[in-house]
């Protein structure tokens, strides 16, 4: 689906500063055609400012911003081929589904039979079918999304926006909505920008992530390349959690003074005297900790050399009585050497 | 101790605290409201006596036959045009203001400008009315601002018409209908402003997102949201007009309005069934308005 070679949106240098305030700061950032890109960070990185500056809600203070090559930053939304979905869902309360759907034809001036007839096939997407004549105060969280979501494509927007819209959604929806989104996309084939601030969807839809950090742009990459291989200790602990070692204890533990990070996940437990192969890196410490979690338990572990690490596993043969019962004991904690990161800061 | 044992018999009891809430306010609504209004409606049935002046107390619809005779036809007619014109001059002017208001101004600025919107009505009405009256005097602020841009001519051609003109500006419909539009503004503000307040700012930008131009978006979101506000506005200045007797009294000529029609003919006149006739024309005009306004969908947003 990805085209590597087009680019859709390319920011060049850009800045939006709000009086004092760098909301994003000298931002470069390239996104290709048709991918399902993810703007990841806590809230108030940049990344919603981000996305505004494409949807041309704010204008850049410096730089540029590329459509398709060609320059938008200083054009109104309306002139842009650039549709949103709202966090709000921002859906016209005085219309029902069909006139919210229809609005972008509407405005383009498109007739009344081609727009009916280009409703029926968005309801269609979204699965809303025989729900044109409802009002939007009338819909479910997760109707009302759909909504957006087709009012947002029935323009054919060259790329689509997506600021936190699973964020008003309860769990089981979130998810449904997430693989359902990620359908979608691959059916239209539009390039989705997608803002978040939870790193487990940005992981789980994403084709490229990049994570914002207090205005700029901390890494891109792939899922797989920002949670195996995080740039930098920031990264590190926003994407999944991650142990974090430094210094003395990194010294002690892999005899060099750097800065690794290491997943819980990849912790192993061991009896204080297990055997440990020469690939591996060990450490003991105190179990001080238990939290049974049902799939996987997670374990605090105070270090001899001190420090703690948080480990996970996967409670594959453990009960929730084996896994309490662990707290309070001596152990030895080991993993593969090839499973530490070393990162920056 | 007391006041926890008295907090949880209430509690226990809601349709008692309910009770309690809305009696008091019903009741006065019912007595010193309702009431009287429902004897208006039976005095406008009843007529009076020709030589003693004294009332009948039987039902007859003479007294609304009077009501529609020429004279008073022409007082409901001009004072209904009066409250249209008034109601459209308000809306026009008060709904750039309630946008900047609502839109635009910073949090400071805009409590700023809501005192500067109300603070008139600090003030006594009379008085305004009647400051007005000097500023539109023949020898007035006003007519000397006119003089100066040398637009005394146009001045006097408006005044020249009989159906709106006069001697001057403070004897005529003209003046009246600057007194009016002035004194009403506020109450089409304030309710606009309210309506405005409540549209958020991301329908604009999704209406922008798709492609709407600003004028495109000001035609099909921001007024039908704001139209509701603009009926409640519009029943306040229209309402208001109708019923005023003050103004036609300090501005008018010798063509009556309804309110001064009411005030004259249970004053002067000491003929209650036919004031109270005339009182229910505004009543019918306002139903008919509210009805309107209904089937224009200005509740649907309620």
């Amino acid at each position: 689906m990805t085209n590597q070679t087009k680019s859709a949106i390319t920011f060049d240098k850009v800045s939006k500063h709000f009086g004092n305030v760098k909301a994003v700061d000298q931002a470069d950032l390239e996104i290709y055609d048709g991918e399902f890109f993810s703007l990841l960070g806590p809230s108030g990185s940049g990344k919603t400012t981000c996305l505004r500056m494409i949807a041309g809600f704010e204008k850049p203070t410096k730089g540029k911003i590329y459509l398709y090559g060609e320059d938008v930053s200083n054009l109104p939304p309306y002139e842009r081929n650039v549709n949103t979905v709202f966090q709000d869902y921002a859906l016209f309360p005085h219309m029902n589904v069909g006139d919210n759907i229809a609005y972008g034809l509407m405005v383009k001036g498109v007739s009344k039979p081609k727009r009916m007839k280009r409703v029926d096939e968005m309801l269609e997407l979204v699965q809303l079918k025989g729900y044109a004549d409802r009002k939007p105060a009338q819909l479910s969280g997760g109707q009302r999304q759909r909504v957006a979501l087709a009012r947002a494509l029935i323009n054919h927007p060259k790329v689509l926006l997506l600021d936190e819209p699973l964020g008003a959604l309860d769990l089981k929806l979130r998810q449904q909505m997430q693989v359902e989104l990620k359908t979608i996309q691959q059916r239209v084939g539009i390039t989705f920008i997608f803002v978040t601030h939870d790193q487990e969807e940005a992981l789980s839809m994403s084709d490229r992530i990049a994570l914002f950090r207090e205005g700029s742009i901390e890494q891109v990459g792939s899922p797989a390349e920002i949670y195996e291989h995080p740039a930098t200790s920031f990264v590190a602990g926003f994407v999944g959690t991650s142990n974090l070692v430094s210094g003395e204890l990194a010294n002690r533990i892999i005899g060099r003074s750097m800065t690794f990070s290491i997943r819980p996940e990849k912790i192993q437990l061991g009896d204080l005297n297990a055997e440990i192969s020469s690939d591996s890196y060990s450490t003991e410490g105190v179990v001080r900790d238990v939290v049974y979690l049902g799939l996987y338990t997670r374990y605090l572990v105070e270090l001899a050399d001190g420090g703690d690490l948080v480990v996970v596993e996967q409670n594959l043969k453990t009960t929730s009585m084996d896994a309490l019962k662990i707290k309070g004991k001596q152990i030895r904690l080991h993993w593969k050497k090839e499973h530490i990161r070393e990162v920056g800061r | 101790m007391m006041f926890q044992r008295i907090s949880s018999y209430f509690y226990q009891r809601p349709r008692l605290v309910l009770g309690l809430f809305l009696g008091p306010p019903l009741a006065y609504l019912l007595i010193v409201y309702l009431a009287p209004l429902f004897n208006l409606l039976v005095y406008s049935f009843y007529s009076i006596e020709q030589f003693t002046g004294l009332v009948v107390r039987e039902f007859t619809l003479s007294t609304f036959g009077q009501v529609f005779n020429i004279a008073n036809r022409e007082i409901i007619i001009r004072t209904t045009i009066m409250a249209m014109s008034v109601t459209i001059a308000d809306a026009l002017i008060a709904f750039p203001l309630a946008y900047y208001i609502a839109k635009f101004a910073s949090p400071r600025l805009k409590t700023w400008l809501i005192i500067a919107v109300t603070t008139p009505l600090w003030s006594s009405y009379l008085v305004r009315v009647y400051a007005w009256k000097l500023i539109l005097a023949k020898e007035g602020i006003l007519a000397w601002f006119i003089n100066l841009f040398h637009l005394d001519g146009v001045l006097n051609w408006l005044l020249s018409f009989e159906s709106i003109g006069g001697s001057s500006l403070a004897l005529s419909p003209i003046g009246m209908f600057i007194v009016f539009a002035y004194i009403w503004l506020p109450y089409m503000i304030i309710p606009i402003q309210t309506a405005l307040e409540r549209v958020p700012a991301s329908l604009l930008e999704a209406s922008s997102d798709l492609g709407a131009t600003p004028i495109k978006t000001f035609r099909t979101v921001i007024l039908p949201l704001a139209f509701p506000g603009v009926v409640a506005g519009s029943i306040f200045t229209f309402s208001l007009t109708l019923g005023d007797f003050i103004v036609p009294l300090t501005l008018g000529n010798s063509k009556f309005f309804i309110g001064q029609a009411v005030y004259s003919y249970q004053g002067t006149g000491g003929n209650l069934p036919l004031a109270a006739a005339m009182t229910m024309g505004p009543v019918v005009i306002m139903v008919i308005y509210l009805l309107i306004a209904r089937r224009l969908g200005a509740f649907n947003a309620l």
